[in-house]
């Protein structure tokens, strides 16, 4: 009975009633304590380990799994919006130009609250990708290479300006530790906007059909009665405020979009909807290994998260590359 | 009832497509024909409002498409274009689904599971449903397209050169579902074909386009003569009678 209701029905069974998904969800619960209990301090030194617990350790990991989650879904978005799988905000200048924005609004106002900063870079990070987008549409072979590559070039020219200006406004140190997106400066009171990026991921899940139907381009959008260009812009716009926020709290992440909704893709296809729950659940658990080996790794140092980020997404997009190959 | 009242589009430089006035009759299949770059396929998407006219006038069922809720018009027309290159990873089965999106916004019922099914078992693609798009052969794939339209359960179907790419036995295959829906579902389907054998024997209509003008508008039989065929495609056409309807030969 139970295999006949299922083979019958459309969906792909949902997350929350796959035991492989609680297999996953108990995993990386597992890496999330694991991260709480690493550090120099000891946790069990009298008074002293309680409030780093509650300083700087918490903290950290709320803000690993809420950036983590975040930059993951907005690769996905993204991979829809634009129908390649080679797309996410650090190959298309969305983070740069978040980055800019970020920095805009340090020289305009150097005493800005982080809310204004984030808006700053929310809204950088939406008109970046739209330029980005409105290039897409000149370019008929929207699968090809040719638009990451693009993307990667206008993030560098973005990042070139980012620099200039940094260096004309002496304020080169300040990108360079935003550019090494990083959670060791994650401390209470410094984190909790990261927070909207929840209210973000309730809005991707509410619109994921409308996404999905995008994700197969104007002409069957528009068939089945979707203004398609109103979803681009809603898309964007989620995308941009994620991105933004997590670029001023936290930094770049790159290659997290790119990995996790690949890997979620190939063993899962693209239904959105039932996919959500594992491509923020990945991204959560890689975002914590990269950290934790950042952590780890020149103890007690530590490297910045983007760095082996880099290293592990350079690997996978690679592997991802040779197999898109031999599959065309 | 498809109605074209001065449908017109200008590409610049000289090439433009109309002004056309076209009365398609409801029911049956109606075959649009004519050389390459006759404009068959731009007349089709305008009519599935795919793209915009620059002037002129086009209502379906009664319903203008210009001036209709998208929505609403999503559940009278659909249109299925040539080239569908899916990047996303769908199964058959969630394709077909999103052929109820006007009516559900993806919420599928027991009623559009059911819809679904029979579109899925109309095109026999049951044994392949639960298949990726990327595991199919060329003619599997195509016929999971025009399951996905027919799921829409619209009285119009649209299709720009459903044969496109596929072989002998699938393209006999596909206008024989074709015809079945036109016959069997009492829906209006307009196709673009480009042989004129298959226009002969599977459509009701023949409507020949030529350097973005209808030209011809008839039966089978009122179309494959040789003066028509030869001048609607500048290539020397006769037109002898076969086993089944009228053939033409051109080689």
């Amino acid at each position: 009975m139970m295999v006949s209701t299922a083979r019958r029905t459309t969906a792909a069974p949902g997350a929350l009633r796959d035991w492989k998904f609680w297999l996953a969800l108990l995993a990386v619960a597992g890496l999330l304590v694991l991260s709480i209990v690493t550090g120099v301090a000891d946790l069990g030194d009298g008074g002293g380990g309680s409030r780093f617990l509650a300083l700087t350790r918490i903290p950290r990991t709320i803000a690993l799994v809420l950036a983590g989650a975040a930059m993951a879904m907005s690769g996905l978005v993204m991979q829809l919006l634009t129908q390649n799988r080679f797309v996410e905000p650090t190959t298309t200048g969305t983070t740069e130009w978040a980055g800019l924005g970020l920095l805009v609004m340090m020289i305009l106002f150097p005493d800005a609250s982080l809310t204004v900063r984030m808006v700053g870079a929310i809204i950088a990070a939406f008109l970046g990708t739209m330029v980005f987008f409105a290039f897409l549409r000149r370019v008929t072979l929207r699968s090809s290479l040719i638009v990451p590559i693009v993307g990667i070039m206008l993030g560098a020219v973005v990042g070139s300006i980012s620099t200039y200006l940094a260096l004309v406004t002496d304020r080169l140190q300040n990108l360079g530790v935003w550019f090494a997106g990083s959670f060791t400066s994650v401390l209470k009171g410094q984190y909790e906007a990261l927070w909207i990026v929840a209210v973000v991921a309730v809005l991707v899940f509410i619109t994921a059909d409308r996404l999905t139907v995008a994700g197969l381009g104007e002409d069957v959008a528009t068939n089945v009665g979707l203004n398609y260009n109103r979803i681009i812009l809603a898309g964007t716009g989620l995308v941009a405020v994620a991105t933004g926020v997590v670029t001023v709290v936290v930094g770049n992440l790159p290659f997290l979009g790119l990995i996790v909704p690949n890997v979620v893709s190939l063993f899962r296809g693209d239904d959105l909807r039932s996919n959500l729950p594992w491509v923020c659940l990945l991204g959560v658990g890689l975002v914590t290994v990269c950290d934790l080996i950042g952590r780890t790794i020149i103890m007690p140092f530590e490297v910045p998260v983007s760095l082996i980020l880099g290293v592990v997404g350079a690997a996978v997009f690679i592997a991802l590359l040779l197999r898109s190959r031999r599959h065309a | 009832m498809i109605q074209l009242g001065k449908l017109f589009k200008d590409y610049g430089s000289g090439t433009s497509i109309g002004p056309v006035d076209l009365e398609i009759p409801p029911g049956g299949v109606t075959a649009l024909v004519g050389p390459n770059g006759a404009g068959k396929s731009t007349l089709l998407t305008m009519m599935g409002r795919l793209l915009g006219p620059d002037a002129g006038t086009v209502v379906i069922g009664g319903h203008d498409v210009t001036t209709t809720h998208p929505r609403k018009l999503a559940t009278v027309v659909s249109t299925l274009r040539q080239e569908n290159h899916f990047t996303a990873r769908l199964t058959v089965r969630q394709l077909v689904a999103l052929g109820r999106f006007p009516y559900t916004r993806g919420r599928i019922n027991r009623e559009d599971e059911r819809i679904i099914s029979e579109s899925i078992e109309f095109f026999d693609l049951g044994s392949l449903q639960n298949r990726y798009l990327d595991q199919l052969s060329g003619g599997q794939r195509q016929r999971a397209y025009v399951a996905m339209v027919l799921c829409q359960e619209t009285d119009y179907l649209l299709l720009d050169e459903p044969l496109n790419n596929l072989d002998m036995r699938h393209s006999v295959h596909m206008m024989h579902h074709l015809r079945r829906v036109a016959d069997e579902l009492g829906r209006t389907v307009l196709i673009v074909l480009h042989d004129v054998n298959f226009a002969s024997h599977y459509s009701d209509w023949i409507c020949a386009v030529k350097e973005g003008k209808v030209v011809e508008f008839g039966t089978p039989e009122e179309i494959m003569t040789d003066e028509t065929l030869t001048r609607v495609f500048e290539t020397p056409v006769t037109c002898h009678d076969g086993p089944s309807g009228r053939l033409a030969v051109y080689y």
